[in-house]
């Protein structure tokens, strides 16, 4: 299915949507005017000073921008190698960074007139940040939310409820976030002339993956100026969990032309390699269309798209950005997983080395950093995304972690 | 070999392939050609049908409980090639499964099982060079969908690259039934027919004698889909075939005198 190559120098810049071969629009032809529409008013918005500044000032005083890059230094001592910086986007409003992009498509929302907001989540800290800025903004707000999800990720559908948003149960395939996908898809496809689509990562037809990201670049320019100022210069390796990929391509972008810097994604590894028993596209996924775009997707001989597994709801999805496959494909940036395991060990060494409680897909960066510094030199800088805080997984981790009783 | 179009309207008839197993689905679209079915959607079952409504959603899990492949599906057709030789076959399915079974592959198998025409839900006109001239090189037509939704440009850029007939979507939605044909139906076929000569068949919730009798008034074919798969989930395998071609014998389109049918291309 290709269509134009990445090239040499910009392997990753999106010619119509295209991230290398793939990416693209692989939808039912009743969306695509509306995705022609998203595609011109975003690129209006991007263009309008009146745009910009309102998203940078909301980003300031509403959503709390910038972050603090944080030197944790009692981790670093305890793994006694790469020095390890964290980025704390555990620290902005709704707990996570998923507000960055909740704010811009908001924004872009109202400015199309569109009064219906609808939105898939996994973890729910995209249905939260999604009914948080239709709170703010005063506009209808359904989420779609697998019921594996719902009752794993208990606390924030309660917190979407008292946001003011309606939260729709999703009981087909492993009712997990792939299965809210189809059921906003088929909303969106109905009520395609009102509503609006706030998708939650860098996934689906373009521009959302484009889109998605330039709402999150602000974690990486933010970084790589943090991180000079402090240090003077560029870290080793930066490290991000990935589901969709949105907080690791925003950790991303800004560093892919320094060569130097390694990019570093991480899969959830699950219980297993089995299909099924993990979310780890890179390693045993192939080249397929699910949900609006061409990327890696876990699937079987026949083209049926597998079930998947991670104690963690965010990473649990089986396919991934295409901009991630493209950037893989080109090897500039590398892929691994950790497993539900070691994404536990690393929840429980940040929250006693730190005082830091990752949420469980965070932990999974964590669990690299903790594999990865001891290998390295003092010298080495290592950068870790913690994309969002733990009080969501508080239920998980009292029963994996045994916290309850007397 | 084609798809031609014998009744007024010509009727379409969609079937989830593999609900309730492969035997009974070829029992059932001999039962619909032989009760007036001009062409037939052999639908292969797919993980995320995204685009389709509760009942297909159901019919596709069941079809994948006993793994329904696409090859089983292009089995069928050559099968139902050479027992009904003169029913329009088209291959209906979403993107994934003929990627992974290749492009190439795809269409040479199709093109071997002597079907007519291929429908792919999720790719629209611009992502589908490739596949076009996949298409052309094994004789296969394309048909495309257009959606109310869709700008006059893109309705000719539809009507242009499709083959056999254009797919006219009556509704924003997802498929399944519903009360009368919609409003903005006839509007979007006549928006068609500006930029082709093609036949033009109108789907999406059509599931009755009243509905085909409004669509023949202004499109060519109707696509039952949803109703079909209903009467199939309610019946059992035995009686499913029988149950299908009752419903069929009802919607009430007519026979055209032979040397009239419509828009021939093969
Ligand atoms: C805290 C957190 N991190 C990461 C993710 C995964 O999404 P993405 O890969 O798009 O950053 C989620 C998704 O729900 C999340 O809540």
């Amino acid at each position: 299915m290709s269509k134009v190559t990445a090239t040499e120098s910009n392997p990753s810049s999106a010619i119509a949507g295209r991230f290398g071969a793939y990416g693209g629009r692989y939808v039912p032809e009743t969306l695509m005017a509306a995705l022609e529409e998203l595609e011109s008013a975003y690129a209006a918005a991007q263009a309008d000073p009146a745009f910009t500044s309102e998203l940078a000032h909301l980003l300031h005083h509403y959503v709390g921008r910038p972050t603090p890059l944080y030197h944790a230094a009692r981790l670093t001592e305890f793994l006694g190698g790469a020095k390890i910086y964290l980025k704390r986007e555990d620290l902005l409003h709704t707990g996570a960074h998923k507000i960055n992009n909740c704010i811009g498509q908001g924004l872009l929302a109202r400015r199309m007139g569109k009064r219906r907001i609808i939105a898939e989540t996994g973890a729910g800290q995209h249905g939260v940040a999604t009914a948080t800025v239709c709170a703010l903004f005063g506009m209808e707000c359904v989420i779609y939310m697998g019921e594996e999800d719902m009752r794993r990720q208990e606390l924030n559908v309660y917190r979407m409820r008292l946001l003011g948003a309606e939260v729709r149960g999703v009981r087909s395939g492993s009712a997990t976030l792939k299965d809210a996908i189809n059921e906003a898809m088929r909303d969106w496809v109905t009520n395609v002339r009102t509503t609006y689509y706030l998708l939650g990562s860098v996934l689906g037809a373009h521009p959302y993956p484009t889109m998605v990201r330039d709402f999150h670049r602000v974690i990486g320019i933010e970084a790589r100026q943090q991180i000079l100022e402090a240090e003077g210069r560029l870290p080793s390796a930066i490290i991000a969990c990935v589901g969709g990929g949105s907080n690791a391509i925003g950790a991303f972008f800004e560093f892919i032309p320094d060569k130097s810097v390694r990019l570093i994604g991480v899969e959830a590894g699950g219980r297993g390699t089995n299909l099924g028993e993990h979310a780890a596209r890179f390693q045993c996924g192939s080249p397929g269309v699910l949900q609006g775009t061409y990327s890696y997707v876990l699937q079987d001989d026949a083209g049926q798209v597998s079930l998947t597994h991670s104690v963690s709801a965010g990473l649990d999805y089986a396919s991934v950005g295409p901009e991630h496959a493209a950037l893989h494909d080109s090897g500039r940036a590398e892929y691994v997983s950790a497993s539900d395991a070691e994404a536990l060990r690393a929840t429980v060494t940040l929250a006693r080395m730190e005082g830091i409680l990752p949420a469980l897909e965070s932990a999974h960066a964590v669990a690299e950093a903790m594999r990865l510094a001891p290998k390295l030199q003092r010298s080495d800088i290592l950068l870790v995304n913690i994309s969002g805080r733990g009080d969501k997984d508080m239920g998980i981790l009292a029963r994996e972690l045994k916290l309850q009783g007397a | 070999m084609s798809i031609q179009f014998r009744h007024k309207p010509g009727m379409v008839v969609y079937l989830t392939i593999g609900d309730p197993d492969i035997s009974t689905s070829k029992q059932i679209a001999l039962a619909a050609i032989d009760a007036g079915a001009d062409v037939l959607e052999l639908g292969v079952p797919f993980s995320d049908p995204l685009a389709d409504g509760p009942v297909i959603q159901r019919a596709s899990e069941r079809a994948l409980l006993h793994g329904t492949r696409l090859t089983e599906v292009l089995a069928l057709a050559r099968e139902l090639r050479t027992e009904r030789p003169q029913a329009g076959l088209v291959i209906f399915s979403y993107l994934n499964p003929i990627l992974r079974l290749g492009l190439e592959k795809f269409c040479a198998l199709a093109q071997e099982a002597g079907v007519d025409g291929v429908l792919v839900t999720d790719l629209i006109v611009e992502e589908a060079e490739e596949y076009r001239a996949a298409m052309r090189r094994h004789k296969l037509q394309p048909i495309f969908l257009a959606a109310p939704t869709s700008p006059d440009a893109r309705l000719e850029q539809i009507a242009k690259a499709s083959e056999g007939f254009v797919y006219a979507i009556s509704r924003t939605g997802i498929t399944g039934t519903q009360q009368q044909v919609a409003d903005g139906a006839q509007q979007l076929v006549e928006r068609i027919r500006r930029y082709t000569k093609l036949p033009i068949a109108l789907g999406f919730g059509i599931s009755s004698a009243a509905h085909v009798a409004a669509v023949g008034a202004f499109a060519d074919a109707a696509v039952i889909g949803s109703a079909i798969v209903a009467i199939i989930e309610k019946s059992t395998p035995a009686e499913a075939p029988m149950a299908v071609a009752a419903f069929l014998s009802e919607l009430g389109v007519v026979p055209v005198a032979t040397g009239e049918t419509l828009a021939i291309l093969s």
